[in-house]
């Protein structure tokens, strides 16, 4: 039998001092993902450190508009909560699009963002995989990829991220509170938190062994700002984004776009801010012509793979979708 | 007295549902063993070629560890025994697919057993392999018999000379994939020996002929297997004989002479567990103007593994949909190095009718007439292949039903002009067509001394409502109501009785159910009607009866409609409402017979759109095993179905009058959501499942043939 410890951490400093002395001690969080890898034989930690427990399951709506999620807040729960609804509807949509009710009961947001990829390779430990064992190939080059990135990719890697919530929390500018194992504590925008794989692909975030995300940050949301997030799967619940597109705009009288805010899932290696095509559009009027013009601006370094090469046209199509209903949309939210 | 009210007909609720909803039911691994241990295969990481070595030493030295079994030291099954090939499990070292089982680990513990599979280091003598199925395959042979027993090449009339001289003709290529069965209950077996008998507590769809096939391989009496089937997670076809899984637990047992249990993972049912054969079918029709078939050509390439020469029975419906004077139905095999397909619910007619129902609404579309009328026009008066009399044949008044109730006449044929948004909106038809099967079968009746009347019978209830059905049908024979009756079914012991498989159950076990408490009815009147002591027990044996059954075509017939919308932006799919028509002879329970077409036209839905086993060429394995990767619908994906069973009287089949209707439902159900999708787009998509890649495709084909049409606007800046 494989063996492993669990222990429950009381408060952050002993879930410090705990995975400071173990190099094979991870955190669990809800253990949606990690658990199955563990089955899998895909991860064996010698040490689970249960931090699901830790007083970090509060949704704070500040006075200055800004909201501090705690890490150990649930899928659901944060899904659910009034005020996202009602001032982040993009958050609670991009939540209640990923996985089932089940998980989401279960999953925690600090959890959400460190899960990882579910490239069938990576999965499968009969395989050789690069991420799972540096050096050994990536056999999703030539084989199965249709799920896989198109952007940010490498020789070595083309793995997705399969995370719904964290497309949404990168579209809203979310900062990831981050609390290292000698007690200080560091900022990271959630979109700087992930590392392209370049030729180390097994190397996923900026975290170092032991940091502990405690807490996302949201900044208030921009003025006037329509939301909208839109998942496009094979199936109509319960499959993770081919591709999915979250989408924040607001419009000036004159019906230019004051802000546009666009992020990716299911085609890249982190969730994929689309700065490229913001930028054209900040300021402009969104005719169908401009917004084309502008989704094909970002998709233009994309790599795909024979299989996966529709998400390059449905990501541009699910842009120009995306704002154009949103500027159209008279309500606000 | 009071009254007895007849329970055929009724919608009688399962009479094992309180069981399953409070854990009583017991399924095949729950069953307490004293001494249990448990088998974990290690399996093959190579596609082609043979174990060279397996080094056992590191899976020994684990705690727990009893055994290791490669090809070297695992029991003996006996050669001669008539039995698919790749159940000769641990026989010899041959490699003929990835994931084939090449040793075994026995532990104490699950967790033993596993570990110690991990652990065992095997080496192989790699081939090159083969796991592409190809239209040109140099290897493709004519099936010498495709799973019903019939020919693989069948012509009658001058099929080539009726397509040359055709006014109408379609000609067009259809593909579907590798479809998994994957029931819910994984496959699961407690193997125990005592002495040279051999009981299993297995997930099996058939206990007394699974029991056949386990005497054989083990070269044992038939009397000395016992297969215990009590209750089943669902089959659709993969359980309906023992798998590798199942030899590998006896064989296991037998080595370490203590009982042995295994379960597949989710991950294992994709890699040890038959599925359906991909198909490549090219479909020609040829008719006259007035729509009426002169030649029908229908070629279906499918797979075969090296070691099992399986054939499904694509063409099988063809051969008697309709009334076409010419015709030539071909299975062709490649042998690839694949694990072998097998059954999958409704095999052949799922996948050669969503290729025949295409092509006839694109035929329909040729001649400019509806689908509907089109099918109506070509109804054969007797079978097209045979000459002989239908036993009953209805497919006439599914489609004009159907038609009524699904609001066809309102339809506007042309495809690619409604819209509701940015959605573009259509509907579709089908037939559907399943074979009515019965197979002999024993039963057992006995009356109680108290009153009471117990039947045996080594039926299995999948989850279908086999066991309920039953209990209605012994009920009505027997003029007693359902709460004076036991119902014994899922052991071999219970006497000769077919498996749960060609929807022939109903009709096979309910005939020798009938025949059973009728006869011991007749037995009581000696008695007087007195329960003589120690009871009355007779025996009924329907192989006579059913060798002296009209020789007729017999068949059920159904018609699927749908309405599909279609993402001008995406090119998402959603379906809008299904509505399924069949004609199954009588019902005996409408209950359970919905549930069960429900489950089929969802099943028909999630073949159309989501499910496809992706081969990895370079490995040889599937890409996608297990339920994340290999999509099947979730409720979110089924729309408003609706069932309507027709009356059908058939009073040639069996006393019941029971036909069977397991499979019916999911036959033409993808047909008609792909007619549904070129009536939406305009554009067809041949190759199933009709994911988002093969929809945009289409809505990309359809704006340009739009762009091309005199008087058509300003292209659009859209998707180029």
């Amino acid at each position: 039998m494989k063996e492993f410890a669990y222990a429950r951490a009381g408060d952050a400093a002993e879930a410090a001092t705990l995975i400071a002395q173990r190099p094979d001690a991870t955190y669990l969080g809800g253990g949606t993902n990690l658990v199955d890898l563990m089955k899998l034989g895909v991860t064996d930690p010698g040490l689970l450190i249960d931090v699901s427990r830790l007083p970090y399951d509060r949704v704070e709506h500040r006075e200055d508009g800004s909201v501090l999620i705690g890490a150990t807040v649930r899928n659901g729960a944060l899904a659910g909560d009034p005020g996202i609804r009602e001032r982040f509807p993009l958050l609670s949509q991009a939540l209640l699009a990923g996985a089932s009710g089940q998980l989401r009961t279960v999953a925690t947001v600090g959890g959400n963002l460190l899960q990882r990829t579910r490239c069938g390779y990576f999965q499968d430990v009969t395989k050789p995989c690069n991420k799972r064992e540096p050096g050994t190939g990536c056999p999703a080059l030539r084989g199965a990829h249709r799920d896989l990135a198109v952007l940010g990719t490498s020789d070595h890697c083309v793995a997705s991220h399969p995370s719904d919530m964290a497309v949404a929390l990168v579209a809203l500018d979310a900062v990831a509170h981050v609390r290292s194992v000698d007690g200080g504590s560091r900022t990271v925008p959630v979109a700087e938190l992930y590392l392209l794989p370049g030729d180390t692909p097994h190397r996923e975030t900026v975290l170092d062994h032991g940091d502990l995300i405690t807490a996302v940050e949201l900044p208030p949301p921009p003025r006037g700002a329509r939301m909208r997030y839109r998942k496009v799967r094979d199936r109509w619940s319960y499959a993770f984004a081919l591709v999915s597109v979250a989408t924040a705009v607001s419009v000036a009288e004159d019906g230019s776009l004051r802000d546009v805010r666009i992020a990716l899932g299911g085609v890249a290696p982190r969730p994929w801010r689309a700065r490229i095509a913001e930028e054209r559009l900040r300021g402009a009027r969104p005719d169908e012509e401009t917004l084309r013009e502008a989704a094909m601006a970002e998709l233009a370094e994309a790599r795909p793979l024979p299989d996966n090469a529709f998400k390059v046209d449905l990501a541009t199509d699910l842009i120009v979708a995306g704002v154009r209903d949103l500027v159209a949309r008279r309500d606000r939210a | 007295m009071t009254t007895v009210e007849q329970s055929i007909g009724a919608p009688v609720t399962r009479v094992d549902g309180l069981d399953k909803v409070t854990g009583a039911a017991r399924y095949a691994y729950e069953f307490p063993t004293r001494d249990v241990s448990y088998v974990w295969p290690v399996q093959a990481t190579i596609a082609r070629g043979r174990v060279t070595e397996v080094d056992p030493a590191p899976a020994l030295a684990l705690p727990g560890v009893l055994t290791v079994l490669d090809h070297t030291n695992t029991p003996r099954l006996n050669a001669e025994a008539e039995a698919s090939a790749d159940l000769f499990v641990l026989q010899s070292p041959q490699v003929a697919y990835h994931g084939q089982i090449v040793a075994a680990v026995v532990a104490t513990s699950l967790e033993a057993a596993r570990e110690g599979a991990a652990a065992v280091r095997v080496g192989y003598e790699r081939e090159p392999h083969d796991v592409v199925l190809r239209a040109d395959d140099e290897r493709l042979e004519v099936a010498e018999t495709v799973t019903d027993g019939s020919p693989g090449l069948v012509e009658r009339g001058d099929a080539d000379g009726a397509w040359a001289t055709a006014p109408v003709r379609v000609d067009a290529t259809y593909t579907t994939p590798v479809e998994h069965p994957s029931p819910m209950e994984p496959h699961a077996t407690i193997a125990v020996w005592d002495e040279d008998r051999l009981t299993l507590f297995n997930s099996d769809q058939g206990p007394y002929m699974s029991a056949q096939l386990m005497s054989a391989l083990f070269g044992i009496e038939l009397g000395a297997v016992e297969v215990v089937a009590e209750y089943i997670g669902g089959g659709f076809g993969s359980k309906g004989i023992p798998r590798s899984p199942t030899v590998l637990a006896a064989l296991a047992a037998r080595a370490v002479e203590r009982p042995v249990k295994i379960a597949l993972t989710r991950q294992q049912m994709f890699q040890l567990i038959p599925y359906r054969s991909p198909t490549i079918q090219r479909v020609r029709l040829g008719a006259e103007r007035d729509g009426r078939l002169t030649v029908i050509q229908h070629e279906s390439v499918q797979q075969r593994s090296a070691q099992v020469p399986f054939a499904d029975q694509t063409v099988s419906s063809t051969r008697m949909m309709y009334a076409a004077p010419h015709a030539r139905t071909t299975v062709k095999v490649a042998p690839l190095d694949v694990m072998t397909p097998a059954w999958f619910r409704a095999p052949g007619h799922t996948p050669g009718m969503f290729a025949l129902e295409s092509a006839v609404d694109e035929l329909a579309g040729a001649l400019g007439m509806d689908p509907v009328e089109l099918r109506i026009r070509n109804e054969p008066e007797t079978d097209p292949e045979s000459g002989k009399p239908f036993s009953s044949r209805n497919l006439v008044a599914c489609l004009r039903e159907g038609a009524a109730r699904f609001g066809w006449e309102r339809r506007d044929p042309a495809p690619g002009v409604r819209r509701e948004g940015r959605w573009l909106l259509g509907t579709g038809v089908a037939a559907s067509h399943h074979p009515d099967y019965t197979f002999p079968s024993s039963a057992v009746a006995r009356a109680e001394e108290d009153g009471t009347y117990r039947v045996r019978i080594g039926a299995a209830d999948l989850g279908t409502g086999a066991r309920t059905a039953l209990t209605q049908v012994a009920a009505d024979a027997l003029g007693i109501p359902l709460s004076r009756l036991r119902l014994e079914i899922g052991r071999a012991s219970l006497g000769m009785a077919p498996f749960a498989g060609g929807s022939l159950g109903t009709a096979s076990w309910g005939w020798a159910v009938d025949k059973a408490c009728r006869a011991l009815l007749k037995e009581l009147d000696a008695y007087g009607g007195v329960v003589p002591d120690g009871g009355l027990e007779v025996v009924a044996d329907t192989a006579e009866d059913l060798a002296r059954r009209a020789d007729l075509s017999r068949h059920t017939f159904g018609a699927q409609f749908a309405q599909v919308r279609v993402d001008g932006d995406t090119g998402e799919i959603r379906v809008d409402r299904m509505l399924g028509v069949f004609a199954a002879g009588r019902i005996v329970n409408p209950h359970t017979a919905r549930s069960q077409f429900l489950g089929a036209m969802t099943m028909g839905l999630s073949m159309a759109l989501l499910e496809i086993g992706e081969v990895d060429p370079v490995f040889g394995d599937f890409a996608n095993h297990d339920f994340a990767g290999y999509h099947i619908a979730a409720h979110a994906d089924v729309p408003r179905l609706d069932v309507v069973l027709l009356e059908e009287d058939d009073n040639t089949t069996n006393p019941v009058g029971a036909k069977g209707i397991g499979e019916l439902g999911i036959v033409g159900a993808a047909a008609a959501i792909g007619n549904a999708f070129h009536h939406a787009t305009g554009e067809r998509v041949r190759d199933l499942p009709i994911r988002i890649e093969r929809s945009r495709d289409a809505l990309r084909a359809a704006r340009r043939t739009e762009r091309r049409r005199p008087g058509a606007g300003e292209p659009e800046s859209r998707v180029g």
